[in-house]
């Protein structure tokens, strides 16, 4: 069997340390918020403005003005804080984020990332990734192994425009987890469902 | 002269056609409603528009997006606004997409004096090509202030010297457009008297706002709204 999107979170907070900060990024990664436990101590970062984002609200805490970066209701922790954008950044591109948990379209052997648009088809913009990607301490992928055609998303060298040039440490698939290791992805833990499959550039 | 003004239409009677305008909010969080519901009723057109998405989801900027009066933009991010990515697609607005981080920077440089900084993001990406690059202790891009003639802004409280409060996680990038701008017009939801805001809970202090009004109406809508299931 191949990894569930929630085992996938779950490998990804197996990565953390106690007591660090993280950003998630929209899509799989938001899973990830919603599995922390809570004993492990660790400040949520959202980059539109606040470090300690709590778990989503009742219907009565709602809030307009309390959104993750995916524009989506949260609440926020004890010992929360909001700040503007610059200072947000300023965060990330500081090194004081632990660690950033994104989407991915594609990732290569040299840790090189594609994620925010396919020329002349679709553009999502970088949004926040290219500065997640450059400032981050440890640098996350978590994607589906393979595209919706079967192709796998882990490559020899990124066809899509970069989000960022040897930025990736880890990536979580649904078929186990790899590092990028000059030419060809090290697997650090392997799906049982993974075996026999062609999942790239992967030994 | 005081800084106080009656509505958006007021505050806002001398923008015109060609001019910079950059508008806060982190897509329909914290936008300055008001202003740019008097903006769609005014005849302006070739508008250099600098916020984050541009609206999103028909709402916020899109009202104006959709009138044809956005010459060109300057965007974090586009998904979740299908209209932009449409005149993207078939190049009828120019676009300029800015690394969240580096576009805040880049306002903030703007009210800052800054003239400009280098960024280790984006390095070896399409956002590189053609700019200065210099090696610290990594490669790093220049990137250069961002200015407008006007920025639209929101805040949850503001006095009439122009000092304001913002709400949770409303004030994203709203301060650093506010002093990024020659004219920063704001809208609140409560029009307080001097003294009222603790000083030490100043998010923005007023000198960086020239014109403030007292809103109404305010939708404050949520894009997507998830509960505790």
């Amino acid at each position: 069997m191949s990894w569930t999107k929630e085992q996938m979170a779950d490998e990804v907070i197996n990565l953390f340390k106690e007591n660090c900060s993280v950003n998630l990024g929209i899509g799989l990664p938001s899973l990830v918020a919603e599995r922390l436990p809570a004993n492990l101590n660790i400040m949520v970062h959202s980059e539109n403005g606040i470090l300690g984002v709590g778990e989503r609200p009742t219907e009565n805490e709602v809030s307009p003005t309390l959104i993750n970066a995916g524009k989506e209701t949260v609440t926020i922790i004890k010992g929360a804080s909001f700040f503007d954008s610059s200072l947000s950044f300023g965060m990330i591109r500081g090194g004081h984020i632990d660690y950033s948990v994104l989407g991915g379209m594609e990732v290569d052997v040299l840790g090189n990332l594609a994620n925010w648009m396919i020329p002349g088809k679709k553009v999502t913009g970088m949004g926040g990734a290219m500065d997640l990607v450059n400032g981050s301490k440890n640098v996350i992928v978590m994607m589906n192994h393979f595209t919706k055609k079967g192709i796998p998303k882990l490559k020899d060298r990124c066809d899509l425009p970069l989000t960022g040039a040897c930025v990736v440490d880890i990536v979580v698939t649904d078929m186990g987890i790899f590092s990028p290791d000059k030419n060809k992805f090290k697997i650090i833990k392997l799906a049982d469902g993974a075996r026999g499959l062609d999942l790239g550039p992967v030994e | 002269m005081t800084k106080i003004y009656r509505n958006a239409s007021e505050a806002l009677n001398d923008l015109s056609s060609g001019m910079t305008l950059m508008s806060g909010g982190f897509g329909l969080c914290g936008i300055a409603e008001n202003c740019i519901d008097a903006i769609s009723l005014m005849d302006v057109k070739d508008l250099t528009v600098i916020s984050n998405n541009i609206g999103n989801a028909g709402k916020g900027l899109v009202k104006i997006l959709i009138q044809n009066k956005i010459k060109k933009a300057f965007c974090s991010y586009v998904g979740g606004n299908p209209d932009l990515e449409k005149l993207m697609l078939a190049g009828d607005i120019e676009v300029e997409l800015v690394p969240q981080g580096t576009f805040s920077e880049r306002i903030r440089a703007g009210g800052m004096g800054i003239r400009g900084f280098y960024t280790p993001t984006g390095f070896g990406t399409l956002i590189a090509e053609g700019k200065e690059i210099k090696v610290f202790d990594r490669p790093c891009i220049l990137e250069l202030p961002l200015r407008a003639d006007f920025a639209i802004i929101k805040a949850q409280k503001g006095d009439p010297y122009g000092n304001l409060w913002f709400k949770e996680a409303a004030r994203n990038f709203s301060p650093l457009m506010a002093m990024a701008s020659d004219i920063a017009v704001v809208e609140v939801e409560e029009l307080v008297e001097l003294g009222d805001i603790p000083p030490e809970d100043i998010h923005l202090p007023g000198i960086f706002v020239q014109r403030i009004f007292q809103g109404k109406n305010y939708k404050n809508d949520i894009e997507y709204k998830k509960v505790k299931s």
